[in-house]
Parts: structure tokens; sequence; C-alpha cells
């Protein structure tokens, strides 16, 4: 469409999550599950070749009792614009089969598992472990297969899956307005599984350019940050936390870390 | 190293003239034998795409003989009375039994495609096989709000004059991908005017929207 490439309506869809309500119950996970036909095993305690598009990180100032402090971190693929907001995430620009691009009206960072042909280099350039291998075939235990999202393509045993911020359901709300004969959907229209599975609406999902949008405000927060931002990946999922030592682990300083500035000065040099 | 070594030299002296020759000789019929194969390939391509080009395609037939122009001569909104939109913006694409049965509970005629789908179909309340010519993969999300809708292009620009139809024509079915041959299109060398409106490769879809729209739009704009 040439009116969503590049003009003053380009839309970058994004998140911000509040990890001060986040009580990390799963429920976005599930819900992610369920939505996005991700496949999993009949033993799930091996959770290093488990697939989610979303998951839950525990997070600990490391202190003894009575100080311990612990926070839950929800993590989907955090959709890097890159360095400039040029569209090159560090996944998209690895990738010898362009089976990921950068969506320049939406800012969504694609995965097309057809495409893919399990090189796993956008896993390795990843810095947050968002993309996940298929080791196995999907198999759907019983009649699970009926219940399958029929608007997300199932994957095969062999390529590389991640969050599409259920960009199916973006399509969808593109065709309402279509039929409407509206140029923009709303806000309501388009939100992800996670977001509106999480029961303490600790998950927003909006336009993070539209300022009508709860994101724009939100990520404008002082208690906002993003994770590894000194990476430069530009992620469009913001993070809120009051506590200090949360966003120090989001931006994943050491102990024997100093302060940004210098660190920043040590990648560049 | 050591036996390498002894025959190294016999070799070189026990044909000084005539080794030269039988290189030559054996560089040639490589040479021979691989233009045979070219000639070999291009004559069976060139054969199979002459004359069997029918050969890759599996034909069946539709469950019901469909007469097009006799439904479109009696409803009132074109393609759209029983190819519609649902309020959600999807597309209904083929009428479901219902569709059907709201007119056809009875024969309407003395057709006897209208008696076999009222008897076979509609009485026992089993939906039709219909075989779809425009079939896409799983993968593939296409929109046809945005393109009648928002694009307002015709139902005839991609998918020809099916509503003057008045049989349905065979299904051909790929015999390797599975896919609809109006998929690839009816022309295996892809030249020439469609012959039952556009090709529907990835790279048709591609080619149209730089044309129209000056880009040929990002991975999730047609991939789910």
């Amino acid at each position: 469409m040439k009116e969503e490439h590049g003009d003053k309506h380009t839309k970058r869809y994004g998140m911000v999550i509040d990890l001060d309500k986040c009580t990390g119950c799963g429920a976005c996970m599930v819900a992610c599950y369920a939505e996005n036909n991700v496949p999993f095993k009949k033993d799930e305690t091996d959770k290093l070749d488990s697939l989610n598009w979303i998951r839950i990180f525990q997070l600990t100032n490391g202190k003894p009792y009575p100080d311990t402090e612990i926070c839950y971190l929800p993590m989907p693929c955090q959709h890097c614009d890159g360095i400039g907001k040029h569209g090159h995430p560090p996944c998209v620009s690895v990738c010898p089969a362009i089976a990921t691009d950068y969506d320049d009206s939406t800012g969504v960072v694609s995965q097309i598992p057809t495409r893919c042909f399990g090189c796993r280099y956008c896993m390795a350039a990843c810095p947050y472990h968002a993309r996940k291998f298929n080791w196995w075939d999907p198999v759907w235990p019983a009649d699970t297969k009926k219940y399958l999202n029929p608007n997300v393509s199932t994957r095969m045993r062999g390529v590389v899956e991640k969050c599409t911020l259920c960009f199916h359901r973006y399509q969808q709300a593109r065709d309402k307005a279509y039929l409407e004969g509206r140029e923009e959907i709303y806000e309501s229209e388009y939100q992800p599984a996670c977001a509106q599975a999480c029961p303490t609406n600790a998950i927003t999902f909006g336009d993070l350019n539209n300022p009508d949008h709860a994101v724009f405000k939100l990520k404008n927060s002082p208690r906002a940050f993003r994770l590894l931002e000194r990476l430069h990946t530009n992620p469009k999922v913001y993070y809120l936390s009051s506590k200090t030592w949360v966003r120090r682990a989001g931006d994943n300083y050491l102990e024997n870390e100093s302060r940004p500035k210098s660190n920043r000065q040590k990648i560049h040099s | 190293m050591n036996t390498n070594d002894q025959q190294q030299p016999v070799s070189d002296t026990a044909s000084p003239g005539t080794g030269d020759a039988s290189g030559k000789g054996k560089n040639g019929s490589g040479w021979i034998i691989l233009l045979f194969f070219v000639i070999g390939l291009i004559g069976s391509l060139a054969g199979g795409w002459l004359f069997f080009p029918d050969l890759l395609y599996s034909e069946k037939q539709q469950p019901i003989d469909f007469n097009h122009k006799l439904h479109m001569g009696v409803v009132y909104e074109g393609c759209q009375s029983c190819h519609y939109f649902r309020e959600d913006g999807s597309f209904s694409g083929i009428p479901d039994l219902y569709s059907c049965s709201g007119c056809h509970q009875y024969p309407q005629g003395t057709n006897p495609e209208e008696k076999k789908f009222i008897e076979e179909y509609v009485r026992p309340n089993k939906a039709v096989p219909w075989l779809v010519y425009s079939e896409q993969p799983d993968c593939v999300f296409f929109s046809h709000a945005a393109h009648v809708k928002g694009a307002d292009m015709k139902c005839q620009t991609c998918h020809g004059k099916m509503g003057q139809t008045t049989h349905a024509r065979p299904y051909q079915e790929n015999r390797l991908t599975g896919y609809s041959r109006d998929i690839w299109g009816y022309n295996i060398a892809r030249l020439g005017e469609p012959k039952y409106g556009l090709r529907m490769k990835m790279n048709d879809c591609a080619e149209c929207h730089k044309k129209r729209t000056g880009h040929k739009g990002a991975c999730f704009q047609c991939h789910q």
C-alpha cells in the first residue's frame, strides 16, 4: 500500500509492560500459545528447547531475606527498530534468506517460517533470545488440532519462529476498516492476545507514534526503560518499573560495572 | 610415497608422444557426453512442454456442474450476492450450503445437476466439496477487502470471466505441488495473457503491487 510506506501515517506498534503490575501468572504465555498455534511437547521440563513467543523471567535483587525482592519480566520479541530507526534489527540484518523483514508501515519485524531454512543466524544475532527453533514437527495431541487458530499458519521442523505482535489481528482490523471505508483502525481493534489476557492490565499495546494511544504517554514515563538499551537495538517494547535494581537489571549491568556511560565508551572504542 | 615416486617416472617415460593425444581424446569425449546430455535434456523438456503440457496435472470434476451465468441473471447484487463480505470485514469465499438451500430447498427447474445437488447435498445437509481454483497455501493471507473495497478492484481483474461461465471447468491439480493449475497459470512458460484471470504466484502479487502501489510490500502484508 503506497499510503502506508514512509509518510506521516507510519505506525510503530509496540508495547509497554508495567513490571510493578505483573504478578508472573503466565496468562500471557498461555494466551499466546493458544492464539499463535505455538507447539508444545509432552514433557516441557527442559526449557532449553521449549517454544514460546513470550516468556516470563524471574528477576531477583539477590539480597537475603528480608530484603529479597522478586520481579517478573514477560519478554516477547522486542521488535527492534535498529540504529536510527532505519529498520535494521539485528536479526533482519543477518538473515540470508530474507525470511524476516521490517515492515515500514507498522514497525513489526516479521518472520516467514515457510521461507526460513533454519540456519539460526537470527537466533544468534538476537540479544533477547526472542526467536525459537522448531527442533521437531509439532504434535497436536488428540483433538487439539481442531482448536488451532486458522489465521496463523503452523510451522514445521527446522524453522525459526517468533512473536509477530499478533499481526493477523492487525490484518483483520484492517479488513474491517476497509469494509467501513475507514483509513485508520481503532486502538481497541488491534490488541495482541497477551495484552488482552493480562489480568492486571500490565501489558499495554498500541501505536507508539500516536499521541492518542495509551502507550504514547506510558513510554515517556520516568519509570520506563528498555532491555539492553545500550546495544542500540531500539526496541519497541518498553518496561515500567519503580525499582532501580530492576531498571539496572534491564540493561544488564553486572555487579562490578560502574556507570553506563563508561560502558558505552568501551563498546565504541 | 615410495610407490608413487617409482610410478611417476614410469608413466612419464612410457608415453611421451601418445600420452598427450590420449589426454585430448578423454577431454573430447567428456564434452560429447555433456553435449548429448544437454541435447537430451532440452529435447525432453521441450517435448514435454510442447506435446504433453497436461501431463503435470491431474483433472478433477467439480461435484456439481455450476452455471454462473444463469445465477448472475437472477441475483441482484452481482458477484457479491453469494460471495459476500461479512460484517467483520472477512470474505465469505465460496458460499456455504445454507446460502444455496435458501433458494434450492426444492428444485427450481428440471436441470439434472440441480436435482443431484438437492438430493446429494441439500437433503442430507452436507457441505459441497467444491474445488477452489484459486486456493492458496495455508501461510498466505489474502485480503479481499483491501483489494475490492480499498483499491476498488473488480472481481474480473483477478478471477477472469468466471461470472459468465455456463459450466464448471475441470479443476486441474499440479501432481507435484498439489495446488491448482490457475496459481501457476495455464501457459507453462508463464507468457502471454492468462487464460482464466490472473496468475496467482507470489511473484505475480509482488509484480502487481510494485506496479500499482510502488512497493512490493513487507512480508507480513501477505504472509501469516
